[in-house]
This record gives structure tokens, sequence and C-alpha cells, in this order.
């Protein structure tokens, strides 16, 4: 089935048993704080999730997560020291899905103006400080307002709140940039909230935390994977 | 916009949630799990536990407790209560909790708070600030232990200091105020809130919706948290959200918690 132009039924967020295979959801392990929730909410729309330490779990997955908060330098630290970068960026060049939460998102850019760190460089661009925000961290449920139309916000009403927790956001660069920009958020200054480009899905709110349309989201997610919808795009150039 | 955050508290010791005055007359509630689901799908835009289990066998029981609480109710977690080094902090957050709330150990240790937050980031450091007013001073001091011992540590200035060791959130509770339904102490939250950068949820004194009210407008605070209001069912979530809506102030209505 395909989520294109579906709307869920509300409050309904279960997935139906026999809807086919359930796909695996590879999410990656590298000690970033809670994996809890987003194991659970994956296996309540229907994923199933296998926990990835190490590169071999990324066999037979049908789609990579990289959750995470904190810092850059760090998880990139702790990324190298299990093995996992260059898998990373192999699965995204492979065109495989992939969803980055958060931190997750964030790790996909250049680099990071809060450490320094130098990220996975698949996306243009740099991870920079919320500007003029009113309080820092962001923390709390805010608006996520979609600037164009994509399966991930299938059966979500428009400007729909979603759960944030984050000083940093990536911020989009090149020719791509506004095509790849699905929803924006304002805490002062405004900033891109969820991207979708090819085989990558990014958010820098966390919907494993975002109630009913955070499990909606999540189950969009899964109904592209599944659909297939998921392009190569030639034009990611992953460095090597 | 950024929504005003309102925030169920629950009291857990060995696993239930109490009430009753910290420590006595503990009267049993129910399962943590439970409730914290009843208020998620109430409205609650957080929760928070509060572990005041006395034995250290209450420890395990807790992580047991926020893992089926993160299992069950898909909004964020804070657990405070015990935690006192960075591998405290690491288990309850492997547990399913967002984030740790630090308070007489941050008081003992202030350096802790720089450890938790460097390796787990400062959003996931709540430091809890329990202030105890000093008429002649015209101040407020820090208590710890549920207000049973001084500091003698400014209110404020301990605000300020653990922003810069690396706190993303502050929890300040008036203990004057705590469990008297006589209104949140809105000259600390201003106090606190015109002086640092990051959010700070406002404790101690809820009895109404016009409280949530002005510790928002007139404190300052990004979230206020209540516990008895709720528990004892004197005024719901949806109410209080109702009430911050028509007061101006931005807040998440859930459709399905209105009625």
């Amino acid at each position: 089935m395909t989520a294109f132009g579906h709307v869920r039924r509300v409050p309904d967020v279960d997935r139906v048993p026999g809807e086919g295979r359930a796909l695996r959801f590879a999410v990656v392990d590298y000690g970033a704080g809670n994996l809890v929730s987003i194991d659970q909410a994956l296996t309540r729309v229907g994923a199933e999730v296998s926990i990835a330490r190490d590169p071999s779990a990324f066999a037979g997955a049908d789609a990579l997560v990289v959750p995470g908060v904190g810092a850059a330098a760090p998880a990139m630290e702790r990324l190298a020291a299990a093995g996992l970068v260059e898998p990373i960026r192999a699965w995204i060049a492979g065109g495989r899905p992939y969803l980055g939460i958060c931190l997750g998102l964030q790790l996909l850019f250049d680099g990071s103006d809060e450490d320094g760190a130098l990220t996975l460089g698949v996306i243009r661009g740099r991870t920079a400080r919320l500007r003029d925000a009113p309080t820092l961290p962001h923390i709390g449920w805010n608006q996520v307002e979609r600037v164009r139309e994509h399966p991930l916000f299938s059966g979500i009403a428009a400007a729909a709140d979603f759960y944030f927790v984050h000083s940093y956001a990536g911020v989009p660069e090149g020719p791509d940039a506004e095509a790849s920009t699905m929803a924006r958020t304002s805490h002062g200054a405004s900033f891109v909230s969820a991207i979708a480009r090819a085989n990558i899905l990014g958010v820098q709110f966390h919907p494993e935390r975002s109630g009913a349309d955070g499990l909606r989201l999540l189950g969009n997610v899964v109904d592209i994977v599944r659909s297939g919808a998921i392009a190569t795009d030639p034009t990611i150039a992953v460095p090597a | 916009m950024l929504r005003r955050r309102v925030i169920p508290c629950l009291d857990v010791a060995n696993g239930r949630v109490v009430k009753g005055t910290r420590f006595v007359d503990l009267v049993d509630e129910g399962d943590p799990p439970e409730l914290a689901e009843r208020y998620a799908l109430e409205g609650a835009d957080e929760l928070v536990f509060l572990d005041i289990s006395a034995a250290p066998e209450g420890r395990g029981t807790l992580l047991d407790i926020v893992e089926r609480t993160a299992r069950r109710a898909f909004i964020p977690l804070t657990v405070g209560g015990g935690v006192r080094s960075v591998d405290d902090m690491r288990d309850v957050l492997r547990a399913g909790a967002d984030k740790v709330s630090l308070n007489t150990a941050a008081v003992a240790d202030p350096d802790l708070i720089g450890a938790c937050a460097s390796r787990f980031g400062r959003q996931a450091v709540v430091v809890a600030i329990d202030a105890r007013r000093r008429p002649a001073a015209d101040d407020w001091e820090v208590v710890i232990k549920g207000g049973r011992e001084s500091t003698k540590l400014d209110a404020v200035r301990w605000a300020q200091r653990v922003v810069e060791l690396g706190a993303g959130e502050l929890l300040v509770t008036s203990i004057d105020r705590d469990g008297t339904r006589s209104g949140f102490d809105i000259g600390l939250l201003r106090a606190i809130s015109e002086r640092v950068e990051v959010p700070v949820i406002a404790s101690g004194g809820a009895a109404g919706p016009a409280d949530f009210v002005a510790a928002v407008r007139d404190g300052g605070a990004d979230a206020v948290l209540a516990a008895s209001i709720f528990h004892r069912r004197i005024h719901s979530i949806a109410a209080v959200k109702q009430a911050m809506a028509d007061a101006g102030l931005p807040v998440r209505l859930v459709p399905e918690a209105a009625a």
C-alpha cells in the first residue's frame, strides 16, 4: 500500500496486521541517550526494530534510523569508534532509506558550529545555533509549518505541534536547499525542521515523543519505505 | 510558536505512585505507567517522575517503571531523585527517560552538572532548585532534602551558576508554597527567569488554572508543573490549558482531551 494521499484514521496509529512482511528498521545505538521510545514508537507503527551497534546489524535492514541528542563532536567520535561512519555514508550513497532524528539529521550536514565537528557531509550546509531565540535550549512543543507537500506528513494537520529539544539546527545550502526543505519552525528566527531528499528523511523534532501525530509521522515513514517511493538521487555527493 | 507546557508530576516510591506530604502519610495512587498514559491522553506536554524511594533497592524498580512508562506514553519524561553520578544518569536515560533532574547532588557536587551536560547534552540536564524565601533579606535561599536542610546559597545566583555549569532547564520550586495550594511564588520565578536564558519550569503552590496563567504571564515561566490538583482531579489538564489559551498564552490543545 502507499501513503500518498492516504489520510490515516484518527487516532488510529496501530498497524493493521497482515499488511505484508514487517519492515526492519535498524536504529543506530551510539550511546546518545534514549532508544526505548524510538524502538517502541517504530514497533507500534508496525516496523520490526533492530538496534545497530556495529555495521553487521545493517545487513537485511530496510531502513536506517539515526536518533540522538546532544553535541556533534562526541557523537561523531562514538560513531567512528563503533566503525559506523563509512557504513552510514555507504548506506546513504546506495540510495537506501535513512531517517535522521534531531542530531541524526544534523550529522548529515558538512559540520557543526557548536564544536567545530566535521560531520557526514551528505547534505551541503552547516549546523548553526538558533538565531534570536528567546530561550535556549528550544525545549517543548512547537508548530511544524510545512512549506511543501510530502507523504511524511500524510494525515497530519497543517502546523501540527511536535516536540523539540535542541539549540542548533542544520542550515541547508546550495541549489537543492529549498527543494529539500519540507517544513520550518519558528523560535526567534525560523529554521528548517524537516527535510526530504531522495532517500533521506530528516526531522529536527522528536516524533517518538510527539504523541499521536508523532506516531502518524513514523507510520508514514514505514509506508514510504514500503512503497519503494524512495529513489536514488545521483546528485547526492557522498565524500570519500 | 513555542507552547507553554503543562507538566504533571508523579511522586514514585518503590514502583508505585504515591501521594502525601513527601515521605510521610504516603497513599498508594497506582501504577506509574498507567497514570502516565492517562495524563498523556489528557494533554500533558511532559511528565516528571520524582523518585522518593528511601531504600537503594528502589532504584532497580525505578528503572523498570521508567522503561514501562516510556513504552506507553509517547511524550517526554524527566526523572528526578537519587541521581548522583554520570553513570546514574546514563542508566535512567537508557531506561527511556529523556531528561534527568539533579537537585541535592548538584548542590553537593556542582561539577556533576557539567559532567552530565558534556556527556548527554545540556538539554538532558534539568537542575531542580528548591527555594525558601528569606523575608529579612528579601531574597530566596536554596534548601535541600525536601526543605529540611539549609544551604545558605542565594537561589537566584545559584540559578545563574548552574546554567553556566551546563543546566539546560531549571525546575524552580517554592518550598514555602509547595503543597499549600496558595499559588506560585511569582517573585521568585520572575527573579530567575529574567536572569537566565534557559527555560524555567514553575513548581510549588498550584491551586487552579489562574495560577498557571500567572506563572507564565507574570513569572516568565516556560512550563508549569503540578501534582495534587491533577492527581485528585480537582482540575483537568484540559481545563488548565483552556484557561491559558483564553488568557492568550500559546498552548498545545489536544482535540481528544478537549471534552
